[in-house]
């Protein structure tokens, strides 16, 4: 069951990939599609749980930060696999201004398609992709799991999108 | 794709607009990205204290404002302050009473530090008023961003971010490292 081999040679989906799509709870009774936010930037922060010390807690971070990520027009979505619940009472308890995606069900479902999955522990990779307005994946990196990878890479990722990839 | 090298550089080099401790010369340059009013913060300040007084004059140290707003509703001010404070020379001993008195930051609080450290308190009190340092906390906030700063406090030794304990001895060992291989940076 721990299969550590998969885990390494899978890896995240490369830049050029066309991006999955998903359906996840952003909340006990609302949902969000990945092509509902087709025609701007989408960042996915896969991350592995919700309750992480919070001045160094990745997305109280990039709550910190939106307002850059909004001059680009993107939007941020983290993804865990904690439950709709659990992201509610972080999301409150931090007043991220954001949505918390539930990949709750199949656990690690959509984390396993985007390749960072992490079998045997029951978590994601703390993983980051940005994906252009067509849906296509730009830019992809794994962090040390203990590691928060904070928000450079996305930010640079975010300057190399050509203006039509974030067409409105 | 996913190279390391790719995040926790350090894009803004120290320099005349910084708040440093240190000769200019020194071999080894820590950058600490801050927030006045964060528990960490003030856990970290004696032991970036205790890591300069065990490197001593081979280290050079900056620190640079990273305020959390959204947790900590009283940090943007009291970077304002620190900066209200170095226009009058004062940066660190602010710094310091800042750090030390974190239990009490509203705006009187700081006003009454500028006031205890000898500063013209009404020309800081005006300047957090007319927010005169909001622009210049902000440039600091958003190096940081660009540097790959994920929380606070974050450090950077010779540009590079230390993504280990920042406890006196793996900050210390960490230092001598960097010292002792000047060219680990610029070649990993």
């Amino acid at each position: 069951m721990i299969d550590t081999e998969t885990r390494m040679t899978s890896g995240p989906l490369s830049p050029g990939t066309r991006a999955p799509d998903f359906t996840l709870h952003s909340g006990p009774d609302r949902t969000v599609s990945l092509r509902d936010l087709r025609g701007r930037p989408v960042i996915l922060a896969f991350y592995p749980a919700d309750w992480s010390p919070v001045c160094g807690d990745q997305m109280a971070l990039y709550n910190e930060i939106l307002p850059e990520f909004k001059r680009y027009g993107a939007e941020v979505l983290g993804v865990s696999v904690d439950g709709a619940w659990c992201h509610k009472a972080f999301a409150d308890h931090r007043q991220l201004h954001f949505l918390l995606l539930a990949d709750f069900e199949p656990k690690g479902a959509v984390a396993r398609r985007y390749g960072v999955y992490r079998d045997g522990e029951g978590i994601t990779e703390r993983a980051l992709f940005v994906i252009d307005g067509g849906g296509v994946i730009r830019w992809s990196y794994v962090s040390p799991i203990d590691v928060n990878p904070g928000a450079d890479g996305i930010l640079r990722a975010l300057d190399e999108l050509e203006p039509g990839g974030a067409a409105r | 794709m996913s190279r390391k090298d790719e995040t926790g550089i350090l894009v803004l080099p120290v320099g005349e607009r910084d708040h440093v401790q240190g000769p200019a010369d020194a071999p080894v340059t820590l950058v600490e990205y801050g927030d006045l009013e964060c528990p960490y913060c003030r856990q970290a300040y004696p032991i970036v204290k205790e890591v300069q007084s065990r490197v001593g004059s081979r280290l050079r140290f900056a620190f640079r404002h990273f305020p959390l707003t959204e947790i900590h509703r009283h940090a943007q001010h009291a970077a304002e302050v620190a900066e209200a404070a170095a226009a009058q020379g004062a940066f660190w001993q602010m710094h310091g009473r800042l750090f030390e008195r974190q239990f009490a930051l509203e705006d009187d609080n700081l006003i009454e530090y500028a006031r205890d450290l000898g500063l013209d308190a009404d020309r800081v009190a005006g300047e957090l008023a007319a927010r005169t340092y909001k622009a210049r906390v902000r440039e600091d906030f958003m190096s940081g961003v660009r540097s790959g700063v994920n929380g606070t406090p974050t450090f950077f030794i010779n540009g590079v971010r230390h993504d280990q304990s920042w406890a006196a001895d793996s900050l210390t060992a960490a230092i001598e490292r960097a010292i002792t291989k000047p060219a680990e940076s610029s070649s990993a």
